[in-house]
């Protein structure tokens, strides 16, 4: 009989406010085997804990129930501080009366009934938890970084910079991401270029870091410290090491049907191509969708121009396998589809344009090499319209119920760009709350009205009709002034939503890291682990988190890279010891759980059992402990009830179940 | 019930959901008749006023074009809260409508018959 | 057995570590309430749930078993919860031929993000219990003729 010892926290008023503390240690004294019991304000506190091994010495307890938060919180805490004391940590364990009890009950009494059964289960638990050690695995000194936009770069940088090698996956030709497409970053109006490209630069010079531009993750196994990753390095039909990066071939493709992606489809581009003039690396890679040789054979034009001989039509895709000690996933984010709103005209004048196409029409580089100009007719815009929160703060199912957070600071950036670089033209933002917390970010919306003269109306517009003289007509709303107006734009502008890069589910699946309902990937805790998903060794940057601007993209980009060297510095780490076990004498070798094992985990050997003095040699299944993660498939397949789970036995669950029925 | 409740029954509108955007004045044609604007009209369930948006001109002016149900982004639809007011308008004031056979007095040479088939499949509840 | 007023069921919650435990804090941190008749188990993975954890309940008294785990595709384990789909499957099928009626008996996907979701389900797994009354255990039914 085990001598155990039931621990009931108030947590300040937390837990006590709503349930009778006392009268669970009450209860708690009436069960078998409970030698000891007690209620304190705060059980994680050091003083609580002191409690706890004074009771483990004096009482000589060997099994430990602490009602208090959720295991989630404080399990660690408790088990660290039995181990202390000379107690198995995993004698320990945690009946949830806040989360789970105090905090979603008002009634005292229903509260109290209910403290009471988590208790008892917690208890009847711990009479048959056994003693377990933790084994040790070894860390792979290699990080992978999923995504190649700031966030992934500095990431990358950071850990590189710490001395452990980075690799950095990119799906498209060229690093860079979304911030190579903007033109000027708010709020100091630096040029986006003019800050990236140093990094970028920086990351593909850097002696630790190796970059797979044009590549993605196909396939994830393994754990933290231990993932193996296979890469697809897509065809590029292009050699890297030959390639010098002169663009003749570019300039000499007679296949110039393709929309150019980088300048968001409003140009076209060569079926071979770079990106960006400043992409990395800056060898071009070949659309095999658009290319003429590798549709029909004929035209080999850029094999014939290109002086270094570097176009391969023979190439195909390469997998690249690789073993990681943590995955960094910074997939950035898209801008949300238009289709659903039809009000908005987007799809049905050229003039109507989301706020990152406009970035690429103000950059040198876009399709209209800077100059302001309606894509219709090419004449310069004089009336411009901003309408903010298009498909953000939406609870219907066209858009998004969250606020992308970039929009209000950006449209201010491009209302001040405008009227500071065509000051005739005159800039109307229709707005349902200005948001600017951030450092310097409110007095530069202020500046916007105040010193560049951008008229902001507070109205969500309802409509814009394109004319049959060409210009767009604007139904919005001035609740200040309550009265409606209708204005004539030259050109609209929709501050559109964003969400995480379409790729992000199929990336969390294979990473087993949870994702939330709007495709965001769910950090470990939301206040005190925002930079780690709870699956171990994968962590977050940028804004495949939640939405996020430049700054903020990369302290977390930052964040992450710690917490990935921290993991790195690591030469073992301590695994699970709640793995699955066969028992000997009942296992009949018949390979089922082998099959339903997601890692691989199981194998068999004979071996000489005793079964009741009868000796002889059986196939018998073996766990190995260091590949087992303890999720428990096994057991319920297992048709001889052989295999058991460690921490989380049969036995153990039953006690939980009936000490709840009883 | 009290008529807030009342109002909320009826349309099945919760105007707690209402993010004050203005997208249904911005919306509205007959703005401009109206005397309490399709925006404002969540404010007066919320602030327990509800006679006042059933004895209101925007009750009777509103076209039930649906276009502030329909561009709502945040599933308030204050076309349905009007089209409630006027309900429960219609409710307190019982049987004093027109009969039909008052009708035709009243109509004049333009009025599209089809006005006035619709309007009565809308108000013969 | 006659349903008095103040009859509360007996339900047992199997939630997964990795999403529907969390959900469950995240309603309790949320302080979204449902009632208090729902008794949380932890588990690993829903594939650790043994349809014979479900029969014990039953037995004991239980009047409502629910499994939560993550939602499909998103299963730390990757493919845990998909056993655990076809396994209560067939075990709600059968449990429902023996007279533990199809209401009883429920699995849900909640995510760790969704502690409305926990919340919502568990509010109206309880009110279906609760429109059932109370379970004929598998136990009385053995004894009766």
């Amino acid at each position: 009989m085990r001598r155990i010892g039931v621990f009931v926290c108030h947590c300040g008023s937390n837990i006590a406010a709503t349930v009778d503390v006392k009268k669970v240690v009450e209860m708690a004294l009436l069960e078998q085997g409970v030698v000891h019991a007690e209620d304190y304000p705060y059980m994680c506190s050091e003083a609580g804990q002191s409690h706890i091994a004074e009771a483990i010495r004096e009482k000589q307890l060997d099994g430990i129930v602490v009602c208090s938060c959720s295991p989630r919180m404080h399990e660690a805490t408790f088990r660290k501080c039995a181990e202390k004391n000379g107690l198995n940590p995993y004698l320990v364990e945690i009946a949830n009366i806040r989360e789970h009890c105090s905090w979603i009950h008002k009634d005292m009494q229903e509260a109290t009934e209910k403290a009471v059964i988590l208790m008892r289960a917690a208890v009847a638990k711990v009479h048959l938890n056994a003693p377990l050690k933790a084994g040790e695995s070894a860390v792979t000194k290699r990080a992978l970084v999923i995504g190649g936009g700031i966030a992934g770069i500095q990431t990358a940088l950071d850990i590189a910079d710490a001395g452990y090698h980075v690799d950095i996956v990119e799906k498209e030709p060229s690093i860079g991401g979304r911030m190579s497409q903007l033109d000027k970053t708010f709020p100091t109006l630096d040029c986006s270029a003019c800050i990236l490209t140093p990094k970028m630069v920086e990351a593909a010079s850097h002696e630790n870091i190796t970059i797979h531009t044009w590549s993605e993750v196909e396939k994830v196994s393994g754990f933290v410290g231990n993932f193996t990753v296979d890469i697809r390095k897509k065809a590029r039909y292009v050699n890297m090491d030959k390639c010098t990066g002169c663009g003749i071939c570019q300039e000499k493709c007679p296949s110039k049907k393709p929309l150019n992606e980088f300048n968001r489809g409003l140009n076209n581009r060569s079926a071979i191509y770079t990106p960006f003039a400043q992409a990395i690396p800056n060898v071009p890679v070949i659309d095999a969708a658009a290319c003429i040789k590798l549709k029909t054979g004929k035209c080999g034009i850029c094999e014939k121009f290109c002086q270094a001989g570097a176009i391969d039509y023979a190439q195909t895709d390469e997998i690249i396998t690789q073993q990681y000690g943590a995955i960094v996933v910074a997939t950035g984010f898209d801008t949300i589809k238009l289709d659903k709103y039809g009000e908005y005209a987007y799809g049905e004048s050229k003039d109507v344009i989301t706020s990152l196409e406009l970035e690429r029409i103000m950059n040198a580089a876009g399709p209209t090499k800077g100059h302001l100009e309606r894509l219709s007719d090419g004449k310069a815009p004089k009336e411009i319209v901003f309408i903010q929160c298009v498909g953000s703060r939406c609870s219907d199912d066209r858009g998004k119920p969250y606020c992308s957070k970039i929009c209000c600071m950006y449209t201010a950036k491009h209302a001040m760009l405008i009227r500071d670089k065509y000051p005739d033209t005159n800039v109307t933002v229709f707005y349902i709350d200005v948001r600017t917390p951030g450092k310097n970010f409110d007095e530069f919306y202020r500046r916007a009205v105040e010193d560049y003269g951008v008229n902001y109306v507070k109205g969500q517009v309802g409509k814009v009709a394109p004319q049959s003289d060409g210009s767009l007509l604007v139904h919005g709303v001035d609740l200040l002034e309550n009265k409606q107006i209708l204005k004539k734009a030259d050109m609209v502008v929709l501050a559109t939503a964003i969400e995480p890069n379409s790729d992000v589910r199929k990336i969390a699946t294979m990473l087993t890291a949870s994702i939330d309902t709007n495709n965001f990937l769910t950090e470990a805790h939301p206040k005190l682990r925002p930079v780690e998903s709870p699956t171990a060794g994968v962590f977050l940057s940028g804004v495949c988190q939640g939405p996020k601007d430049i700054p903020e993209t990369v302290a977390q980009a930052g964040a992450a890279a710690v917490k990935v060297i921290g993991l790195l510095a690591k030469d073992k780490l301590k695994t699970n010891p709640c793995t699955a076990k066969a028992d000997e004498l009942r296992c009949n070798g018949c390979s089922q759980c082998a099959g339903v094992c997601p890692y691989g985990a199981i194998s068999y050997e004979t071996r000489q059992v005793n079964d009741h003095g009868i000796r002889e040699d059986r196939r018998i299944a073996v766990v190995n402990s260091a590949l087992c993660q303890g999720c428990g498939a096994c057991t319920v397949t297992c048709p001889s009830g052989a295999m058991d789970l460690q921490g989380f036995s049969n036995r153990q669950i039953i006690a939980e179940v009936d000490a709840i029925c009883r | 019930m009290n008529q807030v409740d009342e109002i909320k029954q009826i349309s099945g509108v919760n105007p707690l959901k209402c993010m004050k955007c203005g997208k249904c004045s911005a919306s509205c044609p007959s703005f401009y008749e109206m005397d309490i604007k399709p925006h404002q009209f969540v404010s007066y369930v919320i602030n327990d006023d509800v006679q006042a948006l059933a004895n209101s001109r925007s009750a009777w002016k509103c076209l039930s074009c649906f276009a502030c149900i329909e561009r709502c982004p945040r599933n308030v639809q204050p076309g349905k809260l009007i089209d409630a007011a006027r309900q429960i308008l219609i409710r307190q004031r019982g049987q004093e409508g027109l009969s039909a056979d008052e009708i035709p007095a009243l109509l004049d040479e333009d009025m599209p018959q089809q006005l006035l088939m619709s309007a009565f499949r809308k108000y013969r509840r | 057995m006659p349903v008095t007023e103040n009859w509360k069921p007996t339900i047992v919650a199997f939630c997964c570590n990795w999403c529907s435990y969390a959900g469950a804090d995240l309603a309790g941190s949320s302080r979204l309430a449902y009632p208090a008749d729902v008794k949380i188990i932890k588990v690993p993975c829903s594939c650790r749930v043994n349809p014979m954890f479900i029969l014990r309940a039953f037995e004991k008294g239980a009047d409502g078993v629910i499994l939560c785990g993550c939602h499909p595709g998103d299963c730390h384990y990757s493919t845990g919860n998909y056993y655990a789909r076809r396994r209560m499957t067939l075990l709600f099928s059968m449990l429902d031929y023996l007279g533990v009626e199809d209401g009883r008996t429920r699995v849900e996907w909640v995510s760790a993000a969704e502690g409305v979701k926990f919340s919502e389900t568990m509010n109206s797994f309880v009110e279906k219990v609760r429109g059932l009354g109370p379970n004929v255990r598998l136990g009385d039914l053995r004894c009766r003729n």
